[in-house]
């Protein structure tokens, strides 16, 4: 049976994590992650739950045991938050490199200088260049879904999964989610099998150093050299949407929920308006959607982007490239130049020419309210904007919420 | 009775730090959960806390799902651990006309009285070592205060939510302690606070 519960987002995706049956939990604490592996902890130690728990010194171990865990044929996770992430970057781009399976929870908050334990997302937007798959959670149901579908697209794929969620709005809020029943996650989730496991009957080498060229191997073979196996990894991280897509479906079918793995529409069909959003902040604006069409007479909706890496040019570009404007508001940015998701979006429209008018709001940076009225005034006055005859397209991030 | 209630209704805890507003606030998010109510979103506010200074919390209940998870700005009810707290902080601030304020006080109801806004009163701290627990442990009993005043959710079910919560610390005391603040609770109306004003 599966259960109806009441928690935390971090237990969500302790219980989630459980459910997957990792069997190495390597973590060094830090805010707001921190209730997330301490519940791990406690169920390895009640015996509810059958892995090792390694404790680490630092974030750059909590990875490389990971590493070395997935190597073995063994199912890891981790999870950090922030400078934590940072600290990990080396090894991000290893694991990744590597092809090694595994999946990380990011409970998103912002980085120092300054200090700030708030959420935003410029530590995962910092790492998107790593070889990381990057999803987007907006609510604690789908911080369980996401986290069981992501360990199978990482074992599927051979690329590590990171599944975001906001620091605070989901991490330290509690709401309801349903958590499957283990029986049914053990049919969806098979047992880990790794076909490069380390083990001295079948001596292999793996990740030495590469020559500029390729080479063969000792059985005559040609076996491509760092660019070519960087080469795959980019290709098979754009395949792996399609995988994901094919995961969500199964999914469906087996426990009822999905339907919109990548990009989450609501309010879109008849409308001319779009904002674009990822993590809680799109749910957010459902409520500010609904207000502009009841008050304002404002076709417009919402489309929450759930899959940031590999990013879904084609499916997103084919979805919003007939509307008359779209806003993209972001808790995070490339400093001096523009929202990494308003540029990445910018770019995959550029091929269509009925392309719309498009806006960037940069907005809860290091925690800083973002009040519903707000949104709402920033997205009314954006659409009378492209009402105009001789609209202006103004490509300068617009700040929500400063107080300066 | 069952009260009619707007569609959605929110709820602002202010306590002190190490005084358990929160885990009053998630005993009654269980207890919404647990009565039907499909959103319920209780969403902590963190500062820089630390014991004794003031913070508070959000708790939103609703029979649709809540996809705002903003900060309560104009709250249906507030309430308050302590009643000192109201000289430090604006408990009022945002609180919808007509809308009801819970506060844990050793005055009576008249001493609190405030104009266009219902007031409920119950000496918990002092109710809640009768029930048998340590002095300052008043999570439990504002939660029977709150039952009483605003209806919202039954008392059975809450004192079950508390033995739950506090299962390894005095449940039934604490069960107790909220049974007793329910039936203590003083409460005034608008009408006759604007009368005192």
């Amino acid at each position: 049976m599966s259960k109806k519960l009441i928690d935390s987002g971090n237990a969500a995706a302790a219980m989630a994590v459980q459910l997957a049956a990792a069997e190495v939990i390597a973590a060094y604490p830090i805010t707001p992650q921190t209730p997330l592996t301490e519940k791990l902890s406690e169920l390895i130690a009640a015996g509810e739950m059958d892995a090792e728990y390694v404790a680490v010194e630092s974030e750059h171990s909590a990875l490389a045991v990971c590493i070395g865990a997935a190597s073995a044929g063994v199912r890891p996770f981790t999870a950090t938050s922030s400078n934590g992430l940072l600290y990990m970057s080396e090894q991000l781009h290893w694991a990744a490199g590597g092809r090694l399976p595994m999946v990380m929870c990011v409970v998103n908050r912002g980085i120092g200088a300054p200090w700030s334990v708030w959420n935003d997302h410029q530590d995962a937007i910092s790492q998107r260049d790593t070889g990381w798959i990057q999803i987007f959670a907006k609510d604690h149901q789908e911080i369980v879904d996401m986290t069981l579908k992501a360990f199978r697209l990482a074992e599927l794929v051979h690329i590590p999964v990171m599944v975001n969620y906001d620091g605070y709005y989901l991490s330290h809020t509690y709401m309801p989610f349903e958590l499957p029943e283990a029986a049914e996650v053990r049919a969806f989730l098979p047992d880990y099998d790794y076909k490069h496991t380390l083990s001295p009957e079948h001596p292999e080498s793996l990740n030495t150093v590469t020559l500029p060229d390729a080479r063969n191997d000792i059985n005559g073979v040609k076996q491509g050299s760092y660019m070519d196996i960087r080469h795959n990894l980019h290709q098979e991280m754009c395949l792996a949407m399609d995988v994901w897509e094919e995961i969500d479906a199964d999914f469906q079918q087996r426990f009822g929920r999905g339907g919109a793995p990548i990009l989450d529409p609501y309010c879109c069909d008849d409308a001319e308006f779009v904002v674009v959003a990822m993590g809680s902040i799109a749910n957010q604006f459902r409520d500010v959607v609904d207000r502009l069409r009841q008050d304002d007479g404002l076709k417009i909706g919402v489309l929450a982007l759930q899959m940031y890496r590999p990013f879904p040019i084609a499916r997103i570009a084919e979805a919003l490239q007939s509307f008359k404007g779209v806003m993209v508001c972001e808790k995070g940015l490339s400093y001096g130049n523009q929202g990494a998701l308003y540029a990445d979006l910018k770019s995959a429209l550029y091929p269509y020419p009925a392309r719309p008018r498009l806006h960037n709001f940069i907005t809860g940076l290091g925690g800083r309210e973002i009040r519903t009225d707000d949104l709402y005034l920033a997205l009314k006055t954006a659409c009378l904007q492209d009402d105009l005859t001789t609209p202006v397209q103004n490509d300068t991030p617009q700040w929500i919420g400063l107080q300066l | 009775m069952q009260k009619e209630f707007p569609q959605m209704i929110q709820i602002r805890w202010h306590g002190r730090g190490g005084q358990g507003a929160i885990t009053a606030a998630k005993v009654v998010a269980e207890a919404a959960f647990k009565s039907g109510y499909t959103g319920v979103v209780m969403a902590p506010t963190f500062g820089t806390e630390r014991r004794g200074a003031p913070v508070s919390t959000s708790l939103k209940i609703s029979r649709a799902k809540i996809y705002d998870l903003s900060p309560i700005t104009t709250p249906d009810i507030v309430v308050v651990l302590d009643h000192l707290i109201i000289n430090e902080v604006d408990v009022t601030a945002g609180l919808k006309p007509g809308g009801l304020l819970v506060i844990n006080s050793p005055r009576p109801v008249q001493e609190h009285q405030l104009p266009g806004y219902r007031v409920a009163v119950a000496n918990v701290t002092k109710l809640g070592i009768e029930a048998g627990l340590r002095k300052g442990i008043v999570n439990s009993g504002i939660i029977g205060a709150l039952s009483k005043a605003s209806g919202l959710l039954d008392i059975d079910m809450l004192t079950r939510c508390i033995a739950d919560e506090f299962a390894a610390r005095k449940p039934e005391d604490n069960a107790r302690s909220a049974q007793l603040a329910y039936d203590a609770t003083q409460i005034s109306e608008p009408n006759k606070g604007d009368a005192h004003a």
